[in-house]
C-alpha cells in the first residue's frame, strides 16, 4: 500500500530581498509520521515552516498541506493543521480554560464541544486545580503542554510544532514526547523543529537544513550509517561542518 | 458571527483584567476632561500694564484711571521714560505699555484728535491679540465720553457719531469659555483613548507572538477585525457618556441638542478612529512604533481642528487640509449638537463626510491586514 503524503515540497524558496532564506528545498512527509526538522540557528526551518502553514508566501516552489495548495488556499489549510510556535503561543492574561474556549471558539468548535473537550484536556494534563489560574502564572514546561493541546483542539491532520521544547527540563520533555507519539499512533502527522539531537533520535524521519538547503533527509539509522557515526548530534556536526 | 463573539470575550476579558490600565483608560481622560477645562481659557486676566504719563493733566489721568477700573488690567504705576518701560517689557514684569503723549488732554480738546501709543508684549501672540480689544475697548470709553464733553465745551454744533455696537452672542451667551472648550476638550479625549488602545492593542499581540497564533487558525480577517475593534467602540461610548455627565453637573455645559444623534454620530467617528488604529498597527511592529506615529497625527489632528486656534484664520492651504481632519468634525459636530441643538440636518454634510472616512479608514485598514507576509 502506498504511503498516503500529507505534506509535499516541491523546490520551495523564499527570498528577502537579496537573501534567499530558503534554497529549493524538495520533500514529503507521509501520514502519521513524526518528522524531525533540524537545522542550525538562522538555516531557514522556521522559514520554510511559515510557508507551510500559511502565514508566509513562497517566493517561488510549490507545497501542499493536508491535500490544499498553501498559495492558493492557504485558508483551508489552516483549517486542518495545528501549529505552536518557538514563543509562547497562549494568552498569559487568560486561565487555562479561557484560552481553551477562545481557540475552541475561533476554530469554530460549537460550545458543547469546547466544554467538552477542555474538560478532558484538563483530565489529561491533571490541571484540576490549575484550570482558572493565568497561564502567565505556569512554569513554562507546563505552558507548553498546554499549548501542545490547544493546538490539537480542532483535530487537526497535520501539527507544526516549532522547538516546543526549547528551554524546558528533561522530565517534562520525555512527557512532552510522550505526547507526541500519542497523537501520532491515533494518525496526526507531526512536524517539529528542535535543536535537541536526542529529541531528532526520536523522529521516523529527519531532514537537516543547512543555509537554507535540505543536505540530508532519512531515518536517523540511515543518516547515522550514511556518515559513519553513532549518534545524530555527530551527523549534525559532521554535516554543518562539511558544508563551512 | 460567534467566533466574533469569542474575540469580543476575550477581549474583554483581558481589559478588565488589566488592573493597571483600567484607571489609564477611565480616570486619567476625566482628570484631563476636568483640568483642561477650567485651564483652557481664552481670557486674558491680570494683564501687567505701564503708563508714561507725558502730559500729567486730568484728562490722561482719567485715561490710567479706567485702565485702574478695569478687572483685566494691573497698574504697575507710572514710569518716568518710555525707556525704562521698555526695560520693565524686557525682564517680563510688564505686558503692555500705554504712552501718553505731551498735549494730550489739549490737543484732544483742540483738534478733536490725539495719538495714543500703545506696546503690547507679543510673544504671545494670542493673549496680545485680546489685549488689543480689551486696550481698545477702554481707549473707546475714554473717548466717547471726551467727545460728550466737547460737545459742551465746543458750541459748534458739530453732529456726534453716536454708533454703539451692543454685541449679543448666540448659543453662549456669557461667552463662557467653558461651554465652548468642554465639547471639544471631550472630543479629544475620546478620540486620543481609542485610536491609542486600538493602535496598540494589536500591536501588542505582534509583540507577544499570540497574532501569528492567530493568522495560523483559519479565521477570516473581517471577524477578527470586528471583533478586535467592537470592545473599543463600546469603550469610547462608555467615555463619551462618562464625560458628558460631568460637562453637565461639574460645568453645567448646556446640552440642548438631542443625545441620539451626538451617539450616533460618535458611532460613526470611533469607527473612523478605530480604523486609523488598526492601520497604525498593521505598518508597525513595536507598541513604540505605534505610539509614536498615533501621537504624530493626534498633534496635528488637535491643532488643525480649530479648537484652540479658529480654521478662518489659518492659511488656504492649510484650511484645505483640515477638510480631512476626522477631528474636526467631531468637534464642529458636537458644539453644534450640545450648544445649538443642530438636528440631523443641520450637521448632515458632518456626518456624510465622516462615515466617507470611516469607509475608507477601515477599508484601508482591513486590506493592509495580511495574515500572511
Amino acid at each position: 500500500m502506498k504511503k498516503e503524503n500529507v505534506i509535499q515540497v516541491e523546490n520551495l524558496t523564499k527570498m528577502f530581498g537579496d537573501f534567499t532564506a530558503v534554497k529549493n528545498i524538495s520533500f514529503e512527509v507521509g501520514r502519521g509520521e513524526v518528522f524531525g526538522f533540524l537545522g542550525a540557528n538562522g538555516a531557514g526551518k522556521t522559514t520554510a515552516m511559515k510557508m507551510l502553514i500559511g502565514i508566509s508566501k513562497p517566493t517561488h516552489g510549490k507545497a501542499t498541506v493536508a491535500g490544499y495548495d498553501v498559495l492558493t488556499h492557504a485558508e483551508k489549510v489552516k483549517r486542518n493543521i495545528g501549529y505552536m510556535s518557538q514563543r509562547f503561543s497562549l494568552y498569559n492574561d487568560l486561565t487555562i480554560k479561557e484560552n481553551i474556549v477562545f481557540f475552541g471558539g475561533i476554530y469554530g468548535l460549537s460550545s458543547s464541544t469546547i466544554k467538552e473537550k477542555s474538560q478532558t484536556l484538563i483530565n489529561e494534563l491533571g490541571l484540576h486545580d490549575k484550570a482558572n489560574s493565568l497561564v502567565g502564572s505556569l512554569p513554562l514546561g507546563w505552558k507548553q503542554k498546554v499549548a501542545f493541546s490547544v493546538a490539537l483542539l480542532h483535530n487537526p491532520k497535520i501539527i507544526f510544532l516549532d522547538e516546543p521544547t526549547g528551554g524546558v527540563d528533561p522530565i517534562t520533555r520525555r512527557q512532552f514526547w510522550e505526547m507526541i507519539y500519542r497523537e501520532a499512533s491515533k494518525g496526526v502527522t507531526i512536524f517539529v523543529t528542535t535543536h535537541y539531537m536526542d529529541e531528532a533520535e526520536y523522529c521516523d524521519r529527519v531532514s537537516i537544513m543547512v543555509a537554507g538547503k535540505i543536505e540530508a533527509l532519512d531515518t536517523p539509522k540511515n543518516l547515522k550509517g550514511q556518515f559513519q557515526v553513532d549518534s545524530m548530534n555527530k551527523v549534525f556536526l559532521k554535516l554543518a561542518r562539511n558544508i563551512e | 458571527m460567534n467566533i466574533i463573539r469569542y474575540i469580543i470575550q476575550k477581549e474583554f476579558k483581558q481589559i478588565f483584567r488589566n488592573k493597571a490600565m483600567l484607571p489609564i483608560i477611565f480616570v486619567l481622560p476625566l482628570i484631563q476632561l476636568i483640568i483642561l477645562s477650567n485651564a483652557a481659557t481664552f481670557e486674558v486676566k491680570n494683564i501687567k500694564l505701564a503708563f508714561v504719563d507725558n502730559d500729567k493733566t486730568s484728562g490722561s489721568r482719567e485715561l490710567v484711571e479706567k485702565f485702574e477700573a478695569s478687572s483685566y488690567f494691573n497698574v504697575m504705576g507710572d514710569f518716568p521714560s518710555e525707556k525704562l518701560a521698555s526695560k520693565a517689557m524686557l525682564k517680563g514684569n510688564v505686558d503692555v505699555i500705554l504712552e501718553i503723549p505731551p498735549y494730550f488732554e489739549r490737543q484732544l480738546l483742540k483738534n478733536e484728535k490725539a495719538d495714543l501709543s500703545v506696546i503690547i508684549n507679543a510673544i504671545d501672540g494670542a493673549a496680545a491679540g485680546v489685549e488689543n480689544v480689551y486696550i481698545n475697548q477702554i481707549v473707546q470709553q475714554y473717548n466717547k465720553k471726551a467727545q460728550l464733553e466737547l460737545l459742551f465745551t465746543n458750541s459748534s454744533g458739530k453732529q456726534l457719531q453716536n454708533i454703539e455696537t451692543i454685541p449679543s452672542f448666540w448659543y453662549n451667551e456669557t461667552l463662557n469659555y467653558k461651554t465652548f472648550m468642554v465639547p471639544g476638550i471631550l472630543v479629544l479625549l475620546v478620540t486620543m483613548v481609542t485610536l491609542f488602545l486600538s493602535g496598540m492593542n494589536i500591536v501588542r499581540e505582534k509583540e507577544i507572538g499570540t497574532l501569528e497564533q492567530i493568522n495560523v487558525t483559519p479565521i477570516k480577517k473581517h471577524q477578527f477585525i470586528i471583533g478586535k475593534l467592537f470592545p473599543f467602540l463600546v469603550l469610547g461610548m462608555v467615555l463619551l457618556t462618562v464625560g458628558l455627565i460631568i460637562s453637565k453637573l461639574l460645568f453645567q455645559i448646556p446640552i440642548v441638542g438631542s443625545l441620539g444623534l451626538m451617539y450616533l454620530y460618535t458611532t460613526i467617528y470611533i469607527l473612523v478612529i478605530l480604523g486609523m488604529g488598526l492601520f497604525i498597527s498593521n505598518f508597525t511592529d513595536t507598541q513604540q512604533q505605534a505610539m509614536f506615529i498615533a501621537w504624530f497625527f493626534m498633534v496635528i489632528f488637535i491643532l488643525m481642528s480649530g479648537l484652540f486656534t479658529p480654521i478662518e484664520s489659518m492659511p488656504q492651504w492649510a484650511q484645505v487640509l483640515t477638510e480631512f481632519n476626522p477631528i474636526k468634525y467631531f468637534v464642529q459636530v458636537m458644539r453644534m449638537v450640545m450648544l445649538k441643538g443642530a438636528g440631523l440636518s443641520d450637521i448632515y454634510p458632518q456626518v456624510l463626510k465622516t462615515l466617507v472616512f470611516a469607509i475608507a479608514m477601515n477599508a484601508l485598514a482591513v486590506m493592509s491586514y495580511k495574515k500572511i507576509s
